[in-house]
């Protein structure tokens, strides 16, 4: 069997850039899988949205970046496998891999996921009704429009109000598609002014606190009903697009038996991008929903600078003290502190999110003790990013508190 | 036979069964297999498009069947042939055991009486256990069982593979089915003359199959229906794959008057499910998921077996049961015009269907008279799509990974869209190769779907482009 020093599990901009950071710093055999055919992940199916600024300088669309990806790749000797998926991750590093040969064992001495995310589908959402053709969400819509010039409908109605959300309407524009009505479950844009005013701009209707209640077609999708206050009224339409409301891709972690966070319901890091099982590390948007490309990019770059490090001794042995927080915090990154060597690299910062938008005092404890608070109204799905304090490596307790505004 | 060819009524069948769901399919079989010239009618765009999509896919043994019933004798004829025939099939079986728990004092006391009925129908392999004990059988369940029926020959089974297969070795040995076809009429004057959609249909004999329409059909035979169809709809969630981590064994409620009730189980396909509900209505099409039923179901399922808190949901669905104003089969032999109706098969209709067949071949009688010729069985090699077994993805050449939540191949989607019965719509193609079933549900494959697709569903994925960029 050939051992890789890492192998790496997904291609898009975490992987990719970790993977150059860890040859930068020397490491030697860096495998990096990838199940589809190209590189980029989840920016090859946004043809609009620009992606690269940060990290290369100049702006590429969509497929463009996973090019730029794939070319950084070339340059820097990675062992670059196309069409390969894997299966089941090993307790000791070992994965079950399947390729167009057939399945394969691969082995290394660390193993870092890059995974990334894929959106709430209809069936998660427990929306109710009929279960017709026509209903996708922004992913799917994007892989139609973008890879094969094909549509999944003409008169969508859509639903959420997220970045993604826009980049929806947007392909749907420029594809012959009118989205009749955009909705959103809550009372406010998740996206604020001016992105807010798109769809209306574009002439699509936009409803805040409105529900889907009901989906209704045999073949195809022929009409919702949506519920705003007590008003419930019918919209003729041939699909639904669910978008956003984004989720890690931490599947093969909960099929393998590695620990998941149930807050961010990706893996548990600790600040080097380390898991419970110190073989696995993990980076970019499989860590929490939903970041941008160059935000996925720069944390593979960091987790990747720390893994290489990492590889100088033995995984490491200390049990990590876990990171608790007061609801309504939805998630803390990483959730998991290891004492032990500073290493280069890793997450520098805490990430926070909320569940709900709430006004009130947020606060850092380390060890009883507050060392940061910061009073503001906090809205969910925007990043929130607390400094973290270097003796919180070493500490019995680590606590966000929140105390809400009454 | 293409979908659009019409039918001339000059060809006369053997037999016309009508309803292609799983009692249709072995119907199908029996009669092939026996040597009759058979036309199986369906008016949906694919089999197994009615009751037939939506089950638990529990091949049971018939402990719990009323005493001395017809529904007990099918069940067991049904569930021994599919043991008899499985493997030259390449058919799945999942020999997870079930255990039906008590989880009240009151449910307790019942299972001395279900283990005593379950003696009288000729199932041996029953311990009744107690709380402990059936945590070590499943240590997933929750500390609050108070004891436990152990039903040791309850199995799973791939619920559509099965029927495809049944129906795949009937049109071997020449059966003729026709989808989109949908039976308007029929008289019978010595040979049966079926006015349908799509042409006449001449048969000597017809099979009413049609499941959730089974007194429809029989009134348009010009017969007094005897049953009325009150669908019983039922709900169901599937976890993610991750929970089978979590159970091995089905587990069954202590049965009510009503229902079976909500199982929590494993699937061949290495998913958790929790359902049916069982929720009556008149709507014999319409079958919703229901936002609250389904939370309600999730919650349920992780009250008895914990470990399924915080499992991602994969997929829902609802279906509905052809219930009937009784709790037993319709079946009903009418000799003079040469017509059996096989009506008000609710639940236990995947395990009995192989002996419903059977029964039916013994109706009509015309093999005993030596009405047929037949001839060799043809060999059925089904794909393999239970996880317990080797699927196409860990084989070489599949080509590519097109679902990589089920990890269904290329060259599977393939095989089956040039098979001699290619899905008719997304639901078919889903049930034959399992792609899009997975839990992101098309997210990475579902436009690559469309494309390979492409001229083959009813309703396709991708819609006309009408102008466009």
């Amino acid at each position: 069997m050939n051992r890789s020093d890492v192998i790496i599990v997904g291609g898009g901009p975490s992987g990719v850039a970790a993977a150059i950071a860890m040859r930068k710093a020397g490491v030697g055999k860096i495998t990096l899988l990838e199940r589809e055919r190209y590189l980029g992940g989840a920016t090859r199916h946004c043809g609009h949205s620009p992606f690269g600024m940060l990290e290369f300088g100049r702006v590429y669309l969509g497929a463009a970046y996973g090019r730029r990806l794939e070319r950084e790749i070339a340059r820097h000797d990675i062992d670059l496998r196309y069409g390969h998926s894997v299966a089941q991750l090993g307790e000791d590093g070992e994965l079950l891999v399947a390729n167009p040969d057939g399945l394969q064992t691969l082995s290394a001495k660390r193993v870092l996921m890059t995974t990334g995310v894929r959106e709430t589908t209809r069936a998660a959402r427990f929306v109710t009704g009929d279960r017709p053709v026509g209903i996708v969400t922004t992913g799917t819509l994007q892989a139609y429009a973008a890879f094969h010039n094909m549509m999944p409908f003409h008169r969508p109605v859509i639903v959420g109000s997220e970045l993604v959300t826009l980049s929806a309407i947007w392909t749907c524009l420029s594809h012959g598609a009118r989205p009749a009505a955009v909705l959103e479950p809550r009372s406010h844009s998740l996206v604020r002014a001016p992105l807010n005013w798109f769809p209306p701009l574009m002439g699509v209707p936009f409803h805040r606190d409105a529900q889907v209640v009901d989906i209704l077609g045999r073949g195809r999708v022929e009409a919702v009903r949506i519920k705003r206050g007590d008003i419930v009224e019918t919209i003729e339409c041939d699909g639904i697009l669910f978008s956003g409301g984004f989720t890690p891709e931490a599947s093969l972690f909960l099929t393998s038996g590695l620990a998941v966070d149930l807050g961010s319901a990706g893996p548990a890091v600790d600040q080097d991008g380390r898991c419970e099982n110190p073989r696995y590390f993990a980076a970019g948007n499989v860590l929490r929903a939903v970041e941008t490309g160059g935000w996925a990019f720069r944390e593979g770059r960091a987790i990747g600078t720390a893994l290489a490090a990492d590889l100088l001794g033995d995984p490491a042995r200390a049990a990590p003290t876990k990171v608790t927080y007061d609801a309504p915090i939805k998630l803390v990154v990483p959730s998991l502190l290891r004492s032990g060597s500073a290493l280069p690299g890793g997450l520098k910062d805490f990430q926070l999110r909320f569940q709900r938008r709430v006004e009130g005092t947020l606060s850092l404890s380390i060890d009883g003790r507050e060392v940061w608070q910061r009073n503001a109204i906090w809205r969910p799905e925007s990043r929130i990013i607390v400094p973290r304090p270097n003796n919180s490596t070493g500490a019995q307790s680590v606590h966000f508190g929140f105390r809400e505004e009454v | 036979m293409n979908a659009q060819s019409q039918l001339s009524g000059s060809e006369l069948f053997d037999v016309a069964i009508i309803g292609a769901g799983i009692v249709g399919c072995a119907v199908a079989r029996r009669f092939a297999l026996a040597g009759a010239k058979v036309a199986l009618i369906e008016k949906g765009s694919d089999i197994l498009s009615g009751a037939s999509k939506a089950n638990s896919a529990i091949l049971h043994t018939g402990f719990d069947a009323p005493k001395a019933s017809l529904e007990l004798a099918l069940v067991q004829a049904g569930r021994q042939e599919y043991l008899d025939i499985h493997q030259d099939m390449n058919l799945p079986l999942v020999e997870t055991s079930a255990l039906v728990c008590a989880w009240t004092p009151d449910e307790a006391s019942k299972l001395e009486g279900i283990t005593e009925q379950g003696r009288q129908n000729g199932i041996d392999r029953l311990r009744l256990l107690t709380s402990a004990e059936a945590r070590t059988v499943e240590p997933g369940l929750a500390h609050n069982l108070v004891a436990a029926l152990h039903v040791l020959d309850e199995h799973v089974i791939d619920p559509w593979s099965a029927p495809l297969a049944y129906v795949n070795q009937a049109i071997a040995l020449g059966a003729n089915v026709l989808r989109q076809c949908e039976v308007r009429a029929g008289a019978f004057d010595g040979t049966w003359l079926l006015e349908t959609n799509r042409g006449d249909i001449r048969s000597k004999w017809v099979v009413n199959a049609a499941g959730l329409f089974g007194d429809h059909v029989d009134a348009r035979l010009g017969f007094q229906p005897e049953f009325l169809i009150k669908p019983r709809k039922g709900q169901f969630v599937v976890l993610d794959k991750a929970a089978s981590r979590q159970l091995k064994t089905i587990i069954l409620p202590v049965p009510n008057e009503i229902t079976k009730g909500v199982v929590v189980c494993p699937t061949a396909f290495g998913n958790i499910l929790v359902g049916p509900t069982a929720e009556e209505q008149d709507d014999r099409i319409r079958a919703t998921v229901e936002h609250d039923t389904l939370a309600a179901l999730v919650a349920h399922g992780s009250k008895l077996v914990p470990g399924l808190a915080h499992i991602p949901v994969t997929a829902v669905y609802a279906g509905l049961r052809p219930a009937t104003e009784k709790k037993e089969y319709r079946v009903i032999h009418r000799a003079g015009h040469n017509a059996i109706t096989l009506g008000g098969i609710r639940s236990t209709g995947l395990s009995s269907a192989l002996g419903l067949a059977q029964h039916a071949l013994k109706l009509h009688g015309g093999a005993e008279r030596g009405e047929f010729a037949s001839s060799a069985t043809p060999k059925v090699h089904m794909p393999n799509l239970a996880e317990s077994r080797p699927r196409d993805w860990q084989a070489a050449n599949h080509g590519d990974i097109v679902c990589h939540c089920e990890m269904v191949t290329r060259r599977e989607i393939e095989a089956t869209l040039s098979s001699p019965l290619p899905p008719g719509d997304f639901g078919g193609l889903r049930r034959r190769t399992r792609a899009g079933m997975g839990r992101c549900q098309g997210f990475y494959c579902n436009a690559r779907l469309a494309e390979i697709s492409k001229g083959y569903l009813a309703t396709p994925l991708a819609v006309e482009q009408e102008g466009g960029k």
